[in-house]
């Protein structure tokens, strides 16, 4: 069953057009990654989606027109967006306050993921007392507790180093398989778009179109056997073929996406 | 099922070391080392100039005297101190409340901003000894005339630094809280306030030093009591000893609200100690 549709998504800042006509769609219980190069209007795809910017085209859920933006999408931003000012139990339940929820309800409701997210006995700490990896398991925690219908990740493990983000990555698919979230998830780390999705959506370089849609038939958990991680290396080639021969007309070295580094 | 979360938080169990009461004590006095002995030198170099050089304890006093004096005018240096506090703190409460007001208003109706900064920018070139005689003959010699310059040399510091800090809320914190469903007025009390903190005790900071010599500017002008009419009548007695006694006062004064000040934010603010402490390690 499809949830998100959009058709034909166009967005332009003044002069700069940046999204120049996206389709796509996202089903119930789906794990849609969008991959793309720096810059090519990635996250302003999710400002649409949220409600932050106005559009030309279609964008529908669940068949009927996205007006409403606020109560569809749980969105964790491009930086993890924790509150410094709030103690990380408190900026879990950041999103439940907004919904209305009573303080003490909302605690009781977040406090026992707080295990299952590896932050147990951080509950009082401040985000500045954590490590990159724990932030942005807090955010995602944040983003979850919402129970939204739909998740819309920009890049959540970006900012992380190698080795952190290739554990946060396994996490995050154990995660899934457990709960079944709808989410969308920007990335320019194609490793991570393997590992993770069930289709891959490639963008071009700006202003972005869908230059080509790859589902990922591997069975999970993907980083199990030797014989999927094969596989999935395959898959991870041709992918950076598509994206470096969309992206880039020239000699390819220059501008190779930023999330590449360990490939 | 089992989630890889104990390879992630390896070096993350440990939490902050308490920091060693000791260490913490000397290395306040080490902090504190350089400015007492510059202060030092200062008073010492002062009392041999003035002891020594020929000149007359009516022009410049030495520093012995002046604290001698201060001793022993110690009542009547209380006395005039207190209304001269009275006026500052009630100054400043009131430009604190009209610049939280109007940078509020500003944050929420951006066009307000370019109808009045140009007015507050203007009112902060008025020359304060021009315009104080002319503040205390339209309100007289009480209070209210001192509430109103004080609240003139702190209200813009204040605005601006309010204006700024709602501005510098982190964009993404703004949007992710109108994706979860909340309003413009959520978000200034969610975000954009907490926000403004560093900001706002940054201008508080500035603007209590400001405070207190509005205030003696508003008293030397024309009052009844404190520091700023004490000054006058000592330097008409040909008493520098006095002014320089009641200067001592207000620096005084001032060094206790600043110290205050640091203080509030220390309790206002128990993450920043927090974030300090980790700034040293790598970031992950
Ligand atoms: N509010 C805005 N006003 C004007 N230009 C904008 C705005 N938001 C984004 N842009 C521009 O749109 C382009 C795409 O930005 P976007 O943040 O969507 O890229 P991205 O694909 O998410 O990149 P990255 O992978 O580096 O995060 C950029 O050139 C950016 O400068
Ligand atoms: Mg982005």
């Amino acid at each position: 069953m499809t949830r998100l549709e959009l058709r034909q998504v166009r967005k332009r800042f003044g002069p700069l057009e940046v999204l120049a006509g996206v389709s796509l769609n996202v089903a119930a219980g789906e794990f849609v990654s969008i991959l793309g190069p720096s810059g090519a209007g990635k996250s302003t795809l999710f400002q649409l989606l949220t409600g932050a910017e106005k559009a030309e085209g279609e964008m529908l859920f669940d068949g009927a027109p996205l007006d409403d933006h606020g109560s569809r999408f749980a969105f964790m931003p491009q930086r993890d967006a924790l509150m410094p000012w709030r103690r990380i139990l408190d900026n879990a339940t950041l999103g439940l306050e907004v919904q209305g929820v009573p303080r003490r309800a909302a605690r009781e409701r977040v406090a026992p993921l707080f295990a299952e997210f590896g932050l147990a006995g951080f509950e009082r700490a401040w985000p500045a007392e954590l490590s990159g990896g724990m932030r942005q398991r807090a955010a995602l925690l944040r983003t979850v507790v919402q129970e939204r219908d739909m998740l819309l990740l920009d890049e959540p493990f970006g900012a992380l180093d190698a080795l952190t983000r290739a554990a946060m990555q396994r996490w995050l698919e154990a995660m899934w398989r457990r709960h079944h979230w709808t989410a969308l998830l920007i990335t320019h780390d194609v490793r991570e778009a393997v590992l993770l999705s069930d289709r891959i959506y490639v963008f071009s370089a700006r202003p972005a179109r869908i230059v080509s849609e790859i589902k990922v038939p591997l069975p999970r958990p993907r980083t199990a056997d030797a014989s999927v991680a094969r596989e999935a290396a395959v898959l991870e080639a041709g992918i950076l073929d598509t994206l470096l021969g969309a992206t880039d007309p020239q000699p390819s070295a220059q501008r190779r996406p930023k999330g590449d580094d360990h490939d | 099922m089992a989630v890889p979360s104990i390879p992630l938080s390896g070096g993350d169990t440990s939490g902050p070391s308490p920091r060693g009461g000791r260490s913490a004590v000397s290395s306040a006095i080490a902090r504190a080392a350089p400015a007492a002995v510059s202060v030092g030198l200062l008073f010492a170099a002062w009392e041999l100039y003035a002891r020594y050089g020929g000149v007359r304890p009516t022009v410049l006093p030495a520093p012995s005297r002046v604290f001698g004096q201060a001793w022993e005018n110690r009542e009547a240096l209380m006395d005039n101190a207190i209304p001269t506090i009275r006026a500052t703190l009630a100054g400043f409460a009131c430009s604190l409340s009209a610049a939280f007001l109007f940078s509020a208003l500003v944050d929420f109706w951006p066009s307000l901003r370019r109808a009045l900064f140009p007015l507050l920018i203007a009112s902060q070139t008025l020359p304060l000894v021009a315009i104080a005689p002319l503040v205390v003959l339209w309100f007289g010699f009480g209070l209210l005339p001192k509430i109103l310059l004080v609240a003139l040399v702190t209200f813009f510091p204040m605005t601006v630094a309010l204006v700024e800090g709602f501005g510098a809320t982190e964009k993404e914190i703004g949007q992710m809280l109108r994706a979860m469903g909340a309003g413009r007025w959520r978000v200034f009390w969610l975000a954009r306030l907490p926000s403004a903190l560093p900001y706002f005790f940054a201008g508080l900071r500035i603007s209590v030093t400001y405070a207190v010599v509005g205030a003696i500017f508003a008293e030397y002008a024309g009052a009844a009591k404190g520091l700023g009419i004490y000054m006058l009548n000592a330097k008409n007695n040909f008493r520098p000893d006095l002014v320089l006694a009641a200067v001592g006062v207000s620096a005084a004064l001032t060094l206790v609200l600043f110290g205050l000040t640091v203080l509030v934010q220390r309790l206002a603010m128990p993450w920043e100690r927090a974030a300090a402490e980790r700034g040293g390690e790598g970031r992950q």
